[in-house]
């Protein structure tokens, strides 16, 4: 799996924040939108596109896009 | 591997009663920003619900649709051999509610009587109770009354539950009849989980003390709630679900031998539009073949699956009716049951 796709499928999660706003060094905890609903559905994207269920602390220990993209890695 | 099998008996009518009293989500604002509600409320697709108030029991939820069920059916009550009252909000912590129910209902000093402490997956629990022991042959009829006031369990102030919660109460009469065709049960438990969604104080572990009533800031979001109302970390019941339900779902497919074509309904237990969408698209399942009340009565805990059945399928169910009922929550706890029904008789839903 690309992290370039990763990011895009995790930038198409958000309603108001521009793609452009994400990258793999984004904190995406301090994007003002982030939220737990977002949460919700970054787990439900990563079931579909990538077969790997992750939890709430997975999300919690994860400070960027690129480690929460590892962990997927990690768990597949 | 609990799975359970069952044939020649049945559900032969259901009722249902929900407070008068609707909530409209949008303008639950007391504590959050109508911004914040909104986008909340959208996400979880519940917009109203029904609050009980300040007098009002999950019994008496129960009682008013089991006399409507009565009603409807011309129910001898002298034959009721069985009461099950499901619950987690009764009326004390004892005696049990549901023998309180057997005389405020006129049954018999004879009529067996308990309660089921368990949440969401619950309904299909019951009825595996029942159904089991019906067979030993000594019982006529069996009711199954399950409410709740989940209303009066959370917090307001705690934004991860204050939008999700309603309250309601159902009756289902239980039969034996050749007309009955086989029904599944799969039921499960994970104990390990017990934290996700839980009320620490005011049981015999954390009794009741001017400590559990304390109103306290448990985030880092601010919400605020105190050891006597609930808590739930929603992303990973939301993990929990998609780790286990449609496993389990296909899995009594390949046991039961019930094709997912047969299936007239699916009706899954009402957590929130947001879950229940991602489920229903994961399993490839025909929206007209997944009735939903999450949008007008929010998560009723275990009442929520045959609510659903009462207030969606009343005129569906004529003839022979195959339903898969699919429910998870508080444990963790879930069930998954193809249930046979036929010629069910469904009461309108009474407003106390």
């Amino acid at each position: 799996m690309k992290i370039e796709e990763f990011i895009e499928n995790f930038a198409d999660q958000f309603d108001e924040t521009d793609a452009s706003e994400i990258n793999a060094s984004t904190n995406f905890r301090d994007l003002e939108e982030w939220s737990s609903l977002i949460a919700l559905s970054i787990i439900a994207m990563v079931d579909e596109e990538y077969d790997v269920t992750l939890k709430g602390d997975d999300i919690k220990d994860a400070n960027t896009v690129e480690d929460l993209f590892n962990t997927i890695v990690s768990k597949k | 591997m609990a799975f359970l099998s069952f044939s020649g008996v049945g559900i032969t009518a259901m009722s249902a009663a929900i407070p008068h009293k609707v909530i409209n989500n949008y303008e639950y604002t007391d504590f959050f920003s109508k911004e914040e509600v909104k986008q909340v409320v959208d996400k979880v697709g519940i917009f109203e619900r029904r609050f009980a108030n300040v007098d009002t029991c999950s019994s008496d939820l129960c009682f008013a649709a089991a006399e409507q069920l009565f009603k409807d059916n011309n129910v001898d009550r002298s034959e009721i051999d069985l009461l099950i009252f499901i619950s987690q909000t009764p009326d004390y912590r004892m005696p049990a509610t549901s023998i309180l129910l057997q005389d405020r209902l006129g049954l018999e000093k004879t009529c067996i009587a308990f309660d089921i402490n368990l949440g969401c997956a619950a309904f299909a629990y019951g009825l595996t109770v029942a159904y089991s022991m019906m067979q030993s042959g000594g019982i006529r009829k069996a009711l199954i009354l399950d409410g709740e006031t989940r209303s009066k369990v959370y917090s307001p102030k705690d934004r991860r539950t204050a939008f999700l919660f309603g309250d309601g109460g159902i009756a289902a009469l239980i039969e034996k009849d050749e007309k009955f065709g086989n029904s599944f049960f799969s039921i499960h438990s994970d104990g390990s989980l017990g934290d996700l969604i839980k009320i620490e104080g005011g049981g015999y572990r954390h009794p009741s003390s001017s400590e559990t009533i304390k109103e306290k800031v448990v985030d880092e979001y601010g919400n605020i709630r105190s050891d006597e109302q609930g808590s739930m970390n929603g992303s990973d019941v939301f993990s929990f679900v998609l780790a286990n339900i449609p496993k389990d779902i296909k899995r009594t497919f390949e046991q039961s031998c019930v094709e997912k074509d047969n299936i007239d309904f699916f009706v899954f237990h009402q957590a929130n539009d947001f879950m229940n969408k991602y489920i229903i698209k994961k399993l490839k399942l025909p929206n007209e073949k997944v009735p939903s009340t999450i949008a007008k009565y929010g998560n009723t805990s275990s009442v929520s699956v045959p609510l659903t059945i009462v207030s969606e399928l009343g005129d569906k169910m004529h003839g022979t009716k195959t339903l898969l009922l699919s429910a998870f929550g508080v444990g963790m706890s879930w069930s998954t049951a193809i249930v046979s029904f036929v010629d069910c008789q469904i009461s309108n839903i009474v407003e106390v």
